[in-house]
């Protein structure tokens, strides 16, 4: 019988990679239970705490940022901890990551926390800190000269984009994610380092409509989208898939059960999809492998601007689309960075303080919006999607020329 | 140093200021190469190569290279590993097999360095050397080994590092939370406390699928919800209180004296003028429930919607309440299927103390009603929209309010139950028509 150890040198060698010999762990893959820990949960956040956050624990009376990317916290007790972010790219290596450690090491007596919009977070508990430790993360720069640690993402700016996986490692998306953020970031880095804006902007990128990102409520989404139907894998697909499920998965009632011949006469069970009804949601393919719709050509990015998440002044808003095609164009995407850029500018120039991206556009119009902004508007920016749509339209005679 | 694939167009996104994934991939890709700590790696050293050469491809034609879906788990779990697989294994033989662990993150997401480098150690020995902190949901995540080690790093996880894999398919997803304490002054609840509690509490419900679909939970302390639980989560709990806003008048004439920064300081590069409280505070008031009048600032409770704007733009000066619980939103999704949707106010106000009874038998009374009534995939965002909201009042027993609507329903189609009318619905038509020729 072969050993475990030729087993996985086996599987190694299928998939062509080279591996040290295996090492156990400790697991006994015929005994699994033996000695299983399960249910134990996530580490208690209270062991990972900075003394000085310990200590002042739901006791904080305010806050100031004393520039982008700096903040001071003051407590009731007089503590005060100041906290430096920096911008990350979320995709990280145990390379970069081991640096954040030496970093934190150093300056933050081992402490340091994440964002939920992929930041790094540095605290130290005095001031005279605060330069040091600013200085050197300045200071590192990767190979091709961009910073490894840039200070910034406070206040009213932008900071960093959360994202989605992309081709990086995800099977359904309509473009990258790492690339159309690093591209974003770098056109409206001075936003990041700067506090100019009228309010926060908040800019997320979803690889599809799937949205593992959640990017529905953003000031500007990114967001990628297919725009051909799938193809169908006659061959393969009633081995590959549950018919059924694939039907069922459709919104729009577009597919159907078929029976198909093949080139070499045999039949076989399969599915037809009713092209003009295909609103390229891509849920077929969740369901059924054998329904691909990713195209070089057909894929693309939409901007979809003015969502808020905050309840501040007005409540939490949707994002809409503006923009119903950008094209993929890699690596840097130079449409959909020009496009943001150019949206941010106007709205930082003619919106009021404290205004969101939404906010001003409702106040001025949608219609001033797209002139303003110059966009095109065309038919698809008129929603078509059920019940919700009509009350989108405008039941009034009240609107502005442009 | 000469890399194995030849990146051309990924190398155009290593300039730039940002930092790129790029150049961080190269290093890991040297790191491995030259191994200086003698690392035995358990996965191969090409991973980060391999992955900048398909991610290349991608970039060449416009298209992902990984394949869809493949089961693969650890024993006894239905969720918290993602099977991957690339769809051009004999170019990229390194990441043929790519598999994501997802591992729950603490909450609120503080470190030591001492964690995060045994994690790291597991991650360079055992996956690929590349993470992502974090996904969106908020776990850590390895991202990248094969098979063969996906047991030996839930080992290691649970036997070294004591810490547990996170969620993934139709299950409870990974909770994640604001700050809120720990560094916040706008915390109204102690989000990391219900968000541990919680994730422990609902350790079999996270690790093991019986939902129809995924459920999510967030956690944020105050209403400007930073963690946006209003979209994100199935569930959103967002700290709230009832009573007055604490106002400090002095600290208030120092804002208007221009002594304290508005805005905490928020819009420090840009000459807005002076602060002005009636233009930037009482006047943007969604409610107008404020007053100044030159010497004193007013607050009229009652008709305040606790919209955060006075206490973002006066930190110093006014803080939230102590009369403090949670708001809970219901049915927040993306798009697939039937368009996106945000939480709908379903509890307007509830306490939120240690042990949360209450706030459990709404989860559990949410959940008996979607396991019972939702079909394969349907988020109860949906559910609730199929079957209307009432449902999810009755499933949790609450009463309507008027604070559950935007406004009242503009159409009259209401669903009367037979209970509700006088002498029900079982009629006699010959009764009937004793009064009512036919």
């Amino acid at each position: 019988m072969e050993t475990r150890y030729q087993r996985i040198q086996k599987i190694s060698s299928e998939i062509g990679g080279e591996i040290m010999a295996f090492i156990s762990s400790g697991y006994n893959p015929d005994k699994p239970m033996e000695n299983r820990i399960t249910d134990i949960g996530p580490r208690h956040y209270e062991e990972f705490f900075p003394p000085v956050i310990k200590k002042n624990f739901g006791k904080w009376l305010y806050h100031e940022i004393l520039e982008a990317g700096v903040l001071v916290h003051v407590a009731e007790s007089g503590d005060e901890v100041y906290t430096v972010r920096v911008g990350a790219a979320r995709l990280l290596t145990v390379s970069h990551i081991r640096e954040i450690c030496e970093i934190a090491d150093k300056h933050c007596d081992g402490y340091l926390r994440f964002t939920t919009r992929n930041n790094v977070e540095f605290m130290v508990d005095s001031k005279d800190k605060v330069e040091p430790l600013k200085q050197d993360l300045l200071s590192r720069k990767q190979a091709g000269g961009g910073y490894k640690f840039p200070v910034g993402g406070t206040g009213a700016g932008v900071t960093n984009i959360v994202h989605t996986q992309g081709w990086v490692h995800c099977h359904t998306p309509a473009t990258d994610a790492s690339g159309p953020v690093k591209a974003t970031m770098d056109v409206l880095f001075d936003e990041f380092t700067n506090m100019r804006l009228p309010a926060k902007v908040r800019v997320s990128l979803a690889c599809c409509l799937n949205m593992c990102g959640a990017v529905h409520c953003s000031d500007i989404a990114i967001l990628g989208y297919h725009r051909k139907p799938p193809l169908v894998d006659h061959e393969y697909l009633d081995k590959m898939c549950e018919v059924p499920l694939a039907i069922a998965a459709c919104p729009t009632a577009a597919i159907k059960p078929s029976k198909v011949e093949l080139p070499d006469g045999k039949t076989v069970k399969s599915v037809s999809v009713k092209e003009e009804r295909c609103m390229f949601c891509g849920n077929c393919y969740t369901m059924c492998p054998s329904m691909p719709l990713a195209d070089t050509e057909g894929d693309c990015i939409v901007l979809m601007v003015g969502g808020k998440i905050s309840n501040r002044i007005s409540m939490p808003k949707f994002s809409k689309i503006v923009v119903p095609y950008l094209p993929n164009n890699p690596p840097r995407w130079p449409e959909v960075t020009s496009t943001i850029k150019r949206i941010i500018d106007v709205y930082a120039a003619d919106a009021r303080k404290y205004e969101r991206l939404g906010e001003w556009a409702e106040r001025i119009s949608w219609e001033s919006f797209f002139e303003k902004c110059e966009l095109e508007f065309t038919h698809h920016i008129i929603d078509d999607f059920r019940d919700p749509a009509y009350f989108t339209w405008r039941q009034s005679t009240q609107f502005k020329f442009t | 140093m000469e890399l194995k694939h030849k990146t051309p167009m990924l190398d155009q996104l290593e300039t730039g200021p940002w930092p790129s994934f790029v150049s961080d991939l190269k290093r890991e890709a040297e790191s491995r190469k030259t191994n200086p700590n003698g690392i035995d790696f358990q996965c191969p050293a090409e991973m980060p190569e391999d992955l900048l050469g398909v991610v290349e491809l991608s970039y060449e034609h416009g298209r992902t290279h990984w394949k869809h879906g493949g089961i693969v788990g650890v024993f006894g779990y239905g969720g918290g590993v993602i099977g991957r697989y690339c769809d051009q294994p004999e170019m990229f033989p390194a990441v043929a097999h790519f598999h994501t662990l997802r591992i729950n993150q603490p909450s609120s997401k503080f470190y030591t360095t001492e964690y995060l480098e045994q994690l790291m150690d597991l991650c360079e020995r055992r996956g690929s050397g590349i993470t992502n902190m974090h996904g969106s949901t908020g776990d850590i995540v390895f991202l990248g080994s094969h098979t063969p080690q996906l047991e030996e790093i839930f080992w290691e996880l649970t036997h070294n590092i004591n810490q547990d894999l996170g969620g993934s398919g139709g299950n409870l997803r990974t909770p994640s939370c604001c700050l809120s304490g720990a560094r916040c002054e706008f915390a109204c609840i102690d989000t990391q406390h219900i968000c541990h509690t919680f994730t422990n509490e609902y350790q079999d419900e996270l690790h093991r699928p019986a939902f129809p679909y995924k459920f999510k939970f967030k956690f944020d302390g105050c209403p400007n919800c930073c963690v946006a639980s209003l979209a994100r989560s199935d569930l959103a709990f967002i700290g709230t209180w009832r009573d007055d806003i604490r106002i400090d008048q002095e600290a208030v004439k120092a804002y208007v004296g221009g002594e304290l920064k508005p805005n905490a300081g928020a819009h420090k590069d840009r000459d807005w003028g002076a602060f002005d409280i009636q233009k930037e505070v009482i006047d943007l008031c969604p409610t107008e429930c404020m007053g100044w009048d030159g010497s004193k600032l007013s607050i009229d409770t009652k008709n305040c919607t606790r919209c955060m704007h006075c206490i973002n733009t006066m930190p110093r000066a006014l803080r939230v309440g102590q009369d403090t619980g949670v708001s809970l939103l219901c049915g927040a999704k993306a798009p697939i299927l039937d368009g996106a949707q945000m939480g709908s106010l379903l509890v307007p106000f509830i306490k939120c103390e240690d042990p949360y009874d209450e706030l459990k038998e709404i989860i559990e009374g949410l959940w008996d009603w979607w396991m019972e009534e939702g079909k394969n995939r349907e988020r109860i965002g949906e559910l609730m929209k199929r079957q209307g909201f009432q449902r999810a009042l009755e499933a949790i027993g609450l009463k309507a309010v008027p604070q559950h609507v935007k406004e009242p329903r503009s159409n009259p189609y209401v669903f009367w139950k037979e209970e509700e009318v006088p002498g029900g619905w079982k009629r006699d038509i010959n009764e009937f028509r004793k009064y009512h020729q036919r």
